[in-house]
């Protein structure tokens, strides 16, 4: 039988336009074994959720640095919680101060990566924290 | 609910679970094909195929604004390609098509090769079932960018649209090879560029110099002269998506069909049967270590390969011999 393999969606959210990050995320991911769905950027909470559903991933990642991810990263948790899929891990990174941290961890947002974070270490919390199919 | 029924019942984590279920090989997914299995065979299959980057997921994307304004539901296969270093792939076909992520109407999933080389993944026909099973009416398929030898498509889809672009050279030698025996319908994108209109009389001349039977589809060559300006792009993909609906009325009415349909059924029943039969045995030779000394009597020539699928048929296959 074949291995299991992880699904994860980089997504961004918002007017924000800095997709360098997701761009570099999206192909890090892509390294380490993972299939990764890219959705581009501008992307409304509604399209983010309903696109992470039909693709049946294990694993979103929200990419915001414009500031606009205290309304936008709890938005995606609760449609997918809402649509009965709050088992898919949502993560988020960008330009997060550090006062935001406890607001989005609270909202259900399971990890948070600002600049400078390498990216060896985000690979290894994704394969420390999510399991494909078997989530949470 | 049972899996299949929630299938039936349009449920869209089902599906794409399913779906996963049959890329991951888990033997339970087979189950549930069976069980959804006559409930298919309704849906059209429209495949999409063409170069790397010549627009095919822009194309997918007006295509199901067509179908939409028909008020057809829509599935969509997309593939792309994994990385054979890292097993990992970019999933980026979806990009293009965002803008139907909220409709419910439109079902989008993105595939991965996995190591296939026909341009699909091996988990496409079954995945088409599961559409086709949801009750959708118009499947696209989209292929990775292709070369000349993927042509798979071809056992999946009622209607195979090739993309092409002008200015990317030899196109007309690289479909001269393979992609032109599969095309019933040319597009040419991104026509407002220069070379247009010789790649398209190029197309013409060949397809009239092909040996179509009387009574047979002539391929037609489109063109799409620019996505990015929205009334052409519309404008040009009612034409297409008209042609597209021609194409599959001339299979009906030309009984044609049932032959693409026997095709599809005839690759599906010989993937089946590697499945079932010839990957067992290899399993249970690799297991009892008989292929490991089958070829080192090879390698010793103590014995010739048929001699030895043979004596594996004897022993594995009782009944063929
Ligand atoms: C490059 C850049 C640009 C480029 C963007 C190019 C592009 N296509 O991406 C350009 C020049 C276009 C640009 C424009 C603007 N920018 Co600018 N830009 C930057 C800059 C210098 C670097 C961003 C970058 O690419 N970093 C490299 C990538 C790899 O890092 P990263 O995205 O941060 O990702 C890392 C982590 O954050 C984390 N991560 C990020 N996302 C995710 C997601 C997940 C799931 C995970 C796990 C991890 C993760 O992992 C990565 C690896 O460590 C930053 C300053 C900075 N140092 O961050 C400002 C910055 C982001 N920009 C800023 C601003 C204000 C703007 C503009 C509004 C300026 C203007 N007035 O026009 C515009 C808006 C553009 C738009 N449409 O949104 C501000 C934002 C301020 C804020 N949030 O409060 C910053 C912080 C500069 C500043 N100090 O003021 N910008
Ligand atoms: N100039 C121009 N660019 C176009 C046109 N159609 C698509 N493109 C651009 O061509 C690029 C590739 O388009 P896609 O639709 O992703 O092509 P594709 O064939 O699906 O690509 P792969 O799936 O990666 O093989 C994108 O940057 C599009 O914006 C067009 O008509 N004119
Ligand atoms: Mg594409």
């Amino acid at each position: 039988m074949a291995k299991r393999k992880i699904r994860v969606m980089v997504a961004k959210p918002g007017l924000d336009g800095h997709d360098r990050g997701a761009r570099v995320l999206a192909r890090c991911f892509r390294d380490a074994g993972f299939e990764v769905i890219y959705t581009g950027c501008h992307q409304t909470p509604a399209q983010i959720a309903a696109s992470a559903i039909q693709e049946d991933v294990d694993l979103v990642g929200l990419s915001c640095l414009s500031g606009a991810h205290r309304y936008l990263f709890p938005q995606v948790v609760n449609l997918l919680k809402e649509k009965g899929a709050d088992d898919i891990t949502v993560i988020g990174g960008g330009i997060i101060p550090n006062q935001d941290f406890q607001k989005l961890y609270d909202a259900g947002i399971k990890a948070i990566f600002v600049p400078g974070t390498t990216l060896d270490t985000i690979v290894n919390w994704v394969n420390k924290n999510v399991k494909p199919v078997e989530r949470k | 609910m049972e899996r299949g029924d929630k299938i039936k019942a349009g449920d869209v984590r089902t599906a794409s679970r399913l779906i996963r279920d049959i890329e991951d090989s888990i033997p339970e997914a087979k189950a549930t094909i069976k069980h959804i299995f006559p409930y298919t065979g309704k849906a059209q299959v429209v495949g999409i195929t063409g170069s790397p980057g010549a627009g095919k997921s822009t194309i997918v994307d007006g295509l199901i604004e067509t179908s939409r304004k028909k008020e057809q539901t829509v599935g969509v296969l997309a593939v792309d390609p994994t990385s054979p270093f890292t097993g990992g792939a970019t999933l980026g076909d979806r990009i293009r098509m965002q803008r139907h992520s909220e409709d419910i109407g439109v079902f989008i999933r993105s595939l991965a090769t996995r190591g296939s080389l026909g341009g699909l993944s091996k988990a496409v026909g079954d995945a088409i079932h599961v559409m086709d099973a949801m009750g959708k009416d118009v499947i696209f398929v989209e292929t990775v960018g292709t070369g000349q030898q993927e042509v798979e498509i071809i056992h999946y889809a009622h209607t195979v649209i090739v993309v092409l672009v002008p200015g990317m050279g030899d196109e007309i030698q690289a479909i001269k090879a393979g992609i032109m025996e599969i095309a019933d319908i040319f597009v040419i994108n991104k026509a407002d560029r220069d070379g247009a209109q010789k790649l398209q009389r190029e197309l013409m001349t060949m397809i009239e110099m092909s040996h179509i039977p009387p009574g047979g589809w002539k391929p037609p060559v489109l063109t799409i002269r620019n996505s990015f300006k929205p009334e052409e792009f519309e404008q040009d993909l009612r034409t297409l998506s008209a042609k597209v609906r021609e194409h599959y009325d001339f299979l009906i009415s030309s009984d044609l069909i049932g032959d693409r349909q026997k095709r599809k059924r005839l690759h599906e029943l010989n993937e089946a049967i590697r499945f079932s039969i010839l990957e067992p045995v290899l399993e249970m030779l690799v297991k009892t270590g008989e292929l490991d000394s089958m070829v080192e009597k090879l390698v010793k020539k103590e014995s010739d390969p048929a001699s030895l699928a043979e004596e594996i048929a004897k022993k594995y296959l009782q009944g063929c011999f």
